[in-house]
């Protein structure tokens, strides 16, 4: 409909890029500085935790990293308009690796992981990805009625489903990751304010619903301890089954790193194992003690770039199926960094969403790394497309 | 915005545009609100954080200060502390605090706990009755549970103190020590802990003398005060609730020498509250040593006699002794029968076991006479009566009086013990053979009218100077003050009569009188009759019966009056404070507490007579000391007391220009009969102890004389 607009940047892009090198070095220099402070941090949760190979989670975060690198230079070379054709695929694999962690041993009362020699493989965290991936190819499926109520319903019921199913193992941050990534695609795809506001409204009384409603006439959607988290975190000082702890914690360690960080000596919040899961869940927290405010400040303003080069790639998309894809990762990224980082510092309830790139942990860096892969192929398919030469690299 | 399924679209639209700023500003905002609150968190509060980092990783263990020694003047160790293991339980750290709500049925957790410790310690887990006492303004509750032996402990403490630690067993041997200590993360809230615990290695020799040592009880301080677990206000300012202080006797006296300061070791420890290194040490400081003025041949020799005489005088069932130095007030011996061994107190005692040593049959072992045992002294106390009647210009030394064998007033006669008359005799021999008659006169002659004086006359005035009726102010708790009637005291003590005859139910002042009035006297305190001050009153006075009441002390004190020339001089047994290396921290030499100006030529006479009734024939303790090598001064004493066996006392000196070694010695058997029979010989064997180092044979006085 409109004639076609092109940025300052795609004008300029006209001149040929040289192929080989084509990527946005901004996002390559957000995730490679988060990778090395992550490396730098896992430091102390290694000697606190492993006292006999306190480098184990250095190490092991960058063989992760290594394998996700290579993974996203890959995928990067890809046009990913290929993916669309996979959506039912992508969706069925989903739904059943999500349903199969179920029928595998428990870890620390969790199903969570099918057990692989590498990796315990997270199942819900690579279905992030296909999420992103089949929800786009679905909306781009249904891209002449997007302002329709119901293509909005199919798409948040297309997420909630996996969610549902994520929720009880149990999982429910990585469930509220599914329901963002839709919510996020929505945005960008064109669903009218009306439907996003009507969604909103769904959500307050789904949230009273599970909180005040349901507990009252005996259905509890929630574990015990979720709702102690959440009641814990509304009254902290009504706190029955010590469910603060954890926050306190944090914000003691938060609190004590002060300006420049105690040093990895000093950090006795990370080194005599006050703060909980410190590798992965709060692994912000041994950052701000050990690096202070100066490296908590760095680390999210590298998020921030992130972010930024996500919104700019969506922007910036060939096709409609690349600006969704990009905006699910968008929403995936800014949820986990804004509840992990809120949780931290006592702004949000506790939910275990890890901290993209930070986190110690294999399935959680791959899938962050083959997001930003996905988000590399999108740039250099638009800049290709841009520069007239519609065509893919491998 | 319409797509083709082709999917091809041209790039930025204005309604993306707009989304993509919507979104942008979201993530802004969040951005900003999260750097806020960092910047809250680590840079504005980063102090207080760091504060709490440290106090979370540190964990401080107490370290009981080892309490001071007491030694006798020479040296010789009379309470010793021994180092021993309890172990106890912090309420905080117990897996779920223990809350004055969860005593009665502490949560499973605790349970669990307390049965895995129960199998460590080998204590029962049986639920048994479990009376808890708790203190609600001031009133005790009483509540009756059902608990295993370790929770009841709990339940016990946490009534009264809420926060502090609970001692569910004493002396455990180092294995269980090690256990607890290697398993903490096993056992929350469980602390084996050393100690230290008091040991008396002479066992019953002084044994009311040193009191006891214990936790604070609530009743000692404010709970209110309590900041921190730390004592913020009054006596034990500064110390932990959980300290050990002395709760009586010596121990409580000179608590803030001998307790020392406890030391505290900051033990880093990771959040399983497992050892993770020590932090730099704050010691303990022994308590100081306390060396008391007691010489502790002397007082063994001295407990020995008095045991004896109370044996061999069939009736006698208790009594006292006090040896002191009459010039600067140094207790040299201080006894009380019957007496016990301080170290069964160090574990814990069984009701039984408690009534066995100290029930209502027991007579009262940890009541230390010589000071709190307070009764009618009877003729130790003419002494006084002379003074006063000598000073008062009642009667002059020379002056002859006829001794008939009796003393009327009306139609009341009294008579001297025996019915002897003594024929024209002085204030010498009246003191020498013990004149009842003789000192009946003076007191007779002393009363005054009592509307007028309601004070009495020069008899309680010069009493009252000799310390009759007052505290000695010696450095022990429990100090009786004694009675020295007068017309205010008679007059005020039938009005107390009065209305406790009239009460219905108990009060404070009376908290045993029945639920209905009782008849005139039903209380004891006077005789019913109201009757007023009488010229009898002062006659019995005169001779120390009736209702004067006078402790051992008191009566020291007097007697060392006489001997030094007129200082009342202050009673102590403390003599030094040492560190515990030997070196002197501080002596203890209180002052006189006044000095009384008695003519020199009335004391002469007096001491005349104290010093021929110890050694002239017909004196009254002339048998027991007349072949004495030392100038004996002493007056013998035999007090009627109601209907019960008479209570015998001797009181006497040698003074400081007989000896280099001046001692007065005061001796009391209760119901033991005549003093020249049963208390005489006790200070005979003491004096001898003193002087020549052996005590000698006990010989018993033949003088039936009151």
């Amino acid at each position: 409909m409109n004639p076609l607009q092109l940025s300052q940047e795609q004008a300029q892009a006209r001149t040929r890029p040289r192929t080989a090198l084509l990527f946005d070095p901004l996002l390559v220099l957000a995730a490679l500085g988060l990778v090395a402070c992550s490396l730098i941090t896992l430091r102390g949760p290694g000697k606190a935790k492993m006292p006999s190979h306190p480098l184990y989670y250095v190490e092991h975060q960058a063989i992760y990293v290594g394998i996700g690198v290579v993974i996203a230079i890959l995928i990067s070379r890809l046009d990913y308009s290929r993916l669309r054709e996979y959506r039912y695929g992508f969706y069925a694999v989903m739904i059943v690796l999500n349903i199969v962690v179920y029928a595998m041993p428990p870890i620390l009362g969790a199903n969570r992981w099918i057990p692989l020699k590498l990796l315990n493989f997270q199942s819900s965290e690579f279905g992030k990805l296909l999420l992103i991936v089949s929800l786009s190819a679905f909306a781009v499926e249904r891209s002449r009625r997007l302002h329709e109520r119901r293509t909005t319903a199919r798409i948040m019921l297309l997420a909630l489903v996996p969610a549902l199913i994520v929720i009880p193992q149990p999982d429910l941050g990585t469930g509220l990751v599914y329901v963002s990534i839709a919510v996020l695609m929505l945005v960008f795809a064109g669903t009218s304010w009306k439907q996003l506001t009507a969604l909103c409204a769904l959500f307050v009384a789904a949230i009273v619903f599970v909180l005040a409603a349901a507990p009252a006439v005996g259905v509890h959607v929630l574990k015990p301890y979720q709702q102690q988290r959440l009641v814990g975190f509304l009254h902290p000082s009504h706190d029955p089954g010590n469910q603060t702890y954890q926050i306190t914690e944090s914000l003691i360690a938060l609190g004590s790193g002060g300006k420049s960080g105690r040093g990895l000596a000093h950090a006795t919040q990370t080194g005599l194992g006050y703060l909980p899961e410190e590798q992965t869940d709060f692994i912000f927290a041994v950052l701000g003690e050990t690096y202070g405010f100066v490296g908590a400040a760095l680390v999210l303003s590298l998020y921030a770039l992130m972010i930024w080069r996500a919104l700019r790639i969506l922007t910036m998309a060939k096709n409609l199926f690349g600006t969704l894809i990009a905006a699910g990762i968008l929403g995936m990224l800014m949820f986990q960094v804004f509840v992990n980082v809120g949780m931290t510092a006592g702004i949000m309830p506790i939910t275990g969403v890890p901290l993209p790139l930070m986190s110690y942990g294999g399935s959680s860096v791959l899938v962050t790394f083959i997001a930003i892969g996905l988000l590399q192929s999108i740039y250099i398919q638009a800049r290709l497309s841009s520069s007239g030469k519609n065509r893919v690299l491998l | 915005m319409i797509q083709q399924p082709a999917d091809r679209r041209s790039a930025l639209t204005p309604q993306l545009a707009v989304r993509v700023a919507v979104v942008g500003s979201f993530a802004l905002a969040m951005f900003a609100i999260i750097f806020f609150r960092l910047w809250f968190l680590q840079v504005l509060s980063g102090t207080q954080y760091a504060n709490a980092a440290n106090t979370n990783r540190v964990r401080t263990i107490e370290i009981a200060a080892q309490r001071g020694e007491v030694i006798d003047r020479s040296g010789n160790l009379l309470v010793e502390s021994r180092s021993a293991i309890d172990v106890q339980i912090v309420p905080a750290d117990l897996p779920v605090a223990a809350e004055q709500s969860n005593l009665a049925s502490p949560p499973p957790k605790d349970m669990a706990l307390y049965r895995r410790l129960a199998r460590v310690l080998g204590s029962s887990t049986r639920r048994t009755r479990c009376v808890v006492i708790s203190y609600v303004d001031h009133q005790a509750v009483v509540h009756r549970y059902r608990l295993a032996a370790i929770p009841c402990a709990v339940a016990k403490k946490q009534a009264v103190l809420p926060f502090a630690n609970v001692t569910v067993k004493q002396d455990v041997s180092r294995a269980v020590f090690y256990y607890l200590s290697e398993r903490q993360s096993q056992f929350p809230g469980v602390q084996p802990q050393k100690v230290f615990r008091r040991s008396y290695p002479l066992h019953d020799v002084a044994a009311q003398l040193f009191g006891t040592v214990g936790p604070i009880s609530p009743t000692q301080v404010d709970p209110k005060s309590i900041h921190d677990g730390i004592i913020t206000k009054g006596r034990y300012k500064g110390l932990s609730e959980n300290a050990i202080v002395g709760q009586s006797g010596l121990e409580d006296a000179y608590d803030k020498y001998l307790r020392g300061v406890d030391g505290k070791q900051n033990v880093q420890v990771d959040a399983l509250g497992r050892f993770k290194g020590n932090l730099p040490p704050m010691g303990a400081i022994a308590g100081s040593t306390l060396k008391l003025s007691l010489d502790i041949r002397l007082q063994q020799a001295g407990e020995q006699a008095l045991q004896t005489s109370v044996l061999s005088n069939p009736g006698a069932n208790g009594g006292a002794f006090v040896a002191m130095n009459p010039q600067d007030g140094e207790i040299y011996a201080m006894g009380s029968y019957p007496t016990f061994d301080p170290n069964i107190f160090t574990h814990p005692l069984t009701q039984a076991q408690y009534d066995a040593q100290f029930g209502p049959t027991a007579g009262s072992p940890q009541f230390n006479r010589a000071i709190g045992g307070a009764g009618p002294d009877g003729s130790t106390f003419k002494p006084i009566t002379a003074t006063a009647a000598l000073e008062s210009g009642a009667w002059t030394v020379g002056s002859p009086y006829d001794d008939t064998g009796k003393f009327c007033q009306g139609l009341l006669c009294r008579r001297n013990a025996g019915g002897a008359a003594n024929g024209v005799i002085t204030l010498v021999d009246a003191i020498r053979v013990s004149s009842d008659t003789f000192f009946y006169n003076l007191g007779a002659l002393t009363n005054v009218d009592p509307t007028k004086h309601p004070g009495g006359g020069a008899l309680q005035q010069w009493a009252e100077k000799y310390g009759i009726g007052r505290q000695t102010g010696v450095d022990l708790p429990g100090e009786a003050s004694g009675t020295l009637p007068s017309p205010r005291w008679r007059a005020r003590r039938n009005r107390l009569e009065a209305s406790c005859d009239n009460l219905t139910h108990p009060t404070a002042l009376f908290p045993t009188h029945p639920h209905h009035k009782l008849a005139p006297g039903g209380c004891g305190l006077a005789d019913g009759t109201n009757r007023p001050w009488s010229s009898g009153d002062n006659v019995s006075l005169a001779v120390g019966q009736g209702d004067v009441q006078v402790t051992p002390l008191q009566l020291a004190d007097a007697y060392a009056a006489i001997a030094n020339g007129g200082d009342i001089v202050r009673p102590h047994v403390g003599l030094e404070v040492d560190s515990p290396d030997g070196s002197v921290l501080q002596k203890i030499q209180p002052v006189p507490s006044r000095h009384i100006p008695i003519n020199p030529s009335y004391l002469a006479a007096i001491r005349t007579g104290l010093r021929e009734a110890a050694s002239s024939a017909g004196g009254t303790s002339a048998d027991v000391f007349g072949t004495f090598p030392e100038q004996v001064y002493g007056k013998t004493g035999t007090a009627q007391y109601n209907n019960q066996n008479d209570y015998a006392w001797y009181a006497c000196f040698v003074p400081s220009w007989a000896t280099k070694t001046p001692i007065v010695i005061v001796v009391t058997v209760e119901r033991g009969g005549f003093g020249a029979i049963a208390a005489a010989p006790v200070a005979r064997q003491m004096l001898s102890q003193w002087f020549f180092g052996k005590k000698g044979q006990y010989v018993a006085g033949k003088s039936t004389t009151l």
